[in-house]
């Protein structure tokens, strides 16, 4: 087979050898967690119990604030001993539920339904997917019924399922795919039905052999999908590029996939819609990639939604050695932590523990034009012009050379052998766009 | 806890580095400087070593004057004063070399703000300077293993013509050519020998540290245009010829294609070739000068900045 790709993009190591091989573990849930109130792009949901409130796995604690917000669940049982701004993994700081466990784990009843969800009405499948809290959860954590719901005039035609798992060390999804292979494509069934799409592709990278295998497999039976190998490169499962690679097809600067008549879903949104819809199961618990140097026990957790970082590395033996960096993601894109007192989120792909033999420290220098970060740009923007640019507070130039369209998957810093902090400089000036639009 | 570091994703980087690129570059040249040395002794070493010791100590003594960091060690200095001195005759008083090497430096790096900043290729405006203010010791010669002074075959091209030319290499055209890719002629330093500059520059290309098409269209630019407009009449020229005298390799693989001052996409590299290549031929066949290899890059190098503004990258979704 002739696995796809796209011009520009990285070779970064890969470091996946950490972790590939280690089934997924369920470890026990914590004695607290923090659940905040904001785990998804969109309005925050609003909190609806009291401090002193006993609550169920899997109750609501706070509602959807509106069409573009998902409500979030109580992932133990226990008592609600506070509500409070607490420190967040993306936010840097939100209010939250804190929920102290009874050691029991009491859930809230579930509605299973097995396979009568094929006869529910679409509406009634996307309030479910709504009710269970689910949103992409591949980083970005867009609420899942709003990608369900493109306007009238946008007709979908094709579905791709994201297992390329660019981002080095993350095997999270690599392990979902190897060892659930069944929701994915029960969540990807329900995803078509419910847009009508004729087409699905499931895009992974080469890689991960055991992976293609096993997906393939999966779908001899199923005529309108397809599995598809991407090289082996960074930023392969960055959604445009999966679009451009798989479909030939261009999603419009600054428009949605659903312009181009594609909606992509990671294959952890896929198995959270087969939890919720077959097993009538919110989302309280996701797949961690746990590794780096810094780490005794590098692990693939499926861990509570709310679980303290400390608590998770814990389980992991602790630190190991100098600990440079802690990291909510990957390496690439993922965001550094001031602290481990914060929580896995529903975004949380990773917790990465990278040691200072990892973590190199360099300053920064003058741009000599090399024209490296063009060659890696898979926007085929010029990240050096937009670097100097905002470092002289050319904002509005900026715009005009496309800041906005830029994915931040941090190839062009990767690769300036100038140790530019382009992707600080762009994070900046689109935080000065927005803030001038308002 | 220990301290712990907060900063802005990519987490991860590679080993590239500013200094790592420079000094790969001066690595490239050093077949050219030991050919030198065996073609001209050790003065050409001399020229070397006064050329690249000036323009790192006052690169030095200016950035400590100026109060900034001393960037000596990135090898860009070094670099400089290498082709600087590639860019003279083994026959100049040392002195030459040094204000060469001074001029490039202070007025064509440092004064433009240093290294990424420069609009124009440092050791060209030092060499510029130099056929300027000292035209007759820029333009004596030496032959190979002898102290006697020759012309350059572009020279002899150029004041007497190919008959001429072909008399002083025992009337064979691939003698000359031998000669002339070996190294075996009159002429600078570093631009005498093809064979050595090419190895370098395959190095480099491998490296990725410059792209072969900035190169390539270059030199084939000279080589159509010689051949049609070189001879006598139309399409009777000589395109090897021009391809393999004069500095055109020497430029075009290792001074065109700085980073700083060419253009930044491989488009724009190619519109600076073409430039370059017709600027060149112009000034060989119709101007003054024999050469005009230096020229043509410098005054595309101000060019620069126009081409990068016009041709960009197609965008993604654009």
């Amino acid at each position: 087979m002739i696995s796809l790709t796209f011009p520009g993009g990285i070779h970064p190591p890969k470091n996946k050898d950490l972790t590939r091989d280690k089934a997924i573990k369920t470890i026990p849930f914590p004695p607290k967690v923090i659940i905040p109130l904001i785990q998804h792009i969109g309005a925050p949901a609003n909190v609806c119990v009291k401090v002193g409130d006993e609550v169920k796995t899997g109750q609501v604690v706070g509602e959807a604030n509106g069409f573009v917000s998902v409500p979030v669940h109580a992932s133990i049982s226990g008592k609600v001993v506070e509500i409070a701004n607490k420190p967040h993994p993306v936010k840097g700081e939100c209010m939250s539920v804190i929920i102290e466990s009874d050691g029991e784990d009491n859930w809230i009843e579930r509605h299973v339904s097995g396979n009568g969800w094929e006869d529910f009405p679409i509406d009634k499948i996307k309030n479910k997917i709504k009710d269970a809290g689910i949103c992409g959860m591949g980083g970005a954590t867009f609420p899942t019924h709003v990608k369900l719901s493109p306007p009238k005039e946008k007709k979908i035609d094709t579905i791709i399922i994201n297992g390329a798992e660019c981002e080095p060390y993350l095997s999270a999804d690599h392990r979902v795919m190897l060892e659930d292979v069944n929701s994915v494509i029960m969540g990807l069934k329900i995803i078509m039905k419910v847009l009508g799409a004729k087409k699905a592709y499931i895009g992974i990278e080469d890689d991960k052999e055991d992976a293609l295998s096993i997906m393939h497999s999966a779908v001899v039976r199923e005529s309108n999908m397809e599995v598809v190998a991407l090289k082996a490169k960074y930023p392969q499962g960055a959604e445009k590029q999966l679009i451009k690679v798989i479909l030939n097809r261009e999603v419009p600067s600054g428009g949605l996939p659903m312009d181009v008549g594609v909606i992509v879903h990671n294959v952890g949104t896929a198995v959270a819609i087969a939890n919720a819809i077959v097993n009538g199961q919110p989302l309280i618990d996701r797949v961690v990639c746990v590794s780096g140097e810094g780490i005794a026990r590098s692990a693939n957790l499926k861990v509570r939604i709310g679980t303290l970082f400390s608590d998770v590395i814990n389980e992991c033996g602790g630190f190991r050695g100098d600990v440079a960096k802690i990291i909510n993601g990957g390496p690439m894109m993922g965001l550094a932590q001031y602290t481990t007192e914060v929580p896995v989120i529903k975004g949380t792909s990773g917790i990465l523990i990278l040691s200072t033999d990892e973590v190199k420290v360099e300053s920064a220098n003058v741009c000599i034009r090399c024209g490296m970060c063009l060659e890696a740009c898979p926007m085929y923007l010029v990240p050096s012009k937009l670097g100097s640019l905002i470092e002289n507070n050319c904002i509005k130039e900026a715009k005009e050379e496309g800041v906005l369209d830029c994915v931040e998957c941090g190839s062009c810093a990767y690769t300036c052998p100038s140790k530019r902090p382009l992707i600080h400089y762009i994070k900046y000036a689109k935080l000065q766009i927005s803030k001038e639009k308002k | 806890m220990k301290k712990i570091i907060v900063s802005t994703s990519p987490h991860i980087k590679n080993n590239e580095s500013v200094p790592k690129i420079m000094w790969s570059v001066n690595l490239s040249l050093l077949p050219a400087a030991i050919l030198a040395v065996y073609f001209f002794g050790l003065r050409a070493f001399w020229v070397m070593v006064v050329g690249i010791v000036t323009a790192v100590i006052t690169e030095a003594i200016i950035q400590k004057l100026a109060k900034q960091e001393i960037t000596i060690k990135d090898g860009s200095a070094f670099l400089t004063g290498l082709l600087l001195s590639f860019n003279v005759s083994s026959a100049v008083p040392l002195w030459i070399p040094m204000v060469g090497s001074f001029v490039a430096i202070a007025i064509a790096k440092l004064a433009f703000g240093g290294l990424g900043c420069n609009i124009f290729n440092p050791a060209l405006i030092g060499r510029a300077f130099l056929l300027a203010a000292w035209p007759v010791q820029m333009t004596t010669w030496l032959a190979p293993f002898s102290a006697k002074t020759a012309a350059t075959p572009l020279g002899i091209m150029k004041l007497e013509g190919a008959t001429a030319l072909l008399d002083n290499f025992g009337e064979c055209t691939s003698s000359l050519y031998k000669s002339l890719f070996l190294g075996n002629v009159g002429g600078c330093l570093g631009e005498v020998s093809a064979a050595a500059l090419l190895i370098g520059a395959i190095y480099l290309i491998y490296k990725k540290y410059i792209n072969w098409q900035l190169p390539i269209y270059y030199i084939g630019t000279v080589a159509l245009l010689s051949w049609i407009f070189g001879g006598k009449a139309l399409f009777i020229g000589d395109p090897l010829f021009h391809v393999l005298s004069g500095g055109l390799i020497l430029g075009a693989f290792f001074m065109a294609t700085d980073m700083v001052t060419c253009p930044i996409t491989i488009k724009g590299q190619i519109v600076f070739a073409i430039g370059a290549g017709i600027i060149l031929t112009v000034i060989r066949i119709y101007g003054g000068y024999p050469e005009g290899c230096s020229y043509s890059i410098l005054i595309m190098n101000a060019v620069t900045p126009l081409i990068d503004r016009y041709i960009k990258p197609k965008k993604y979704g654009a």
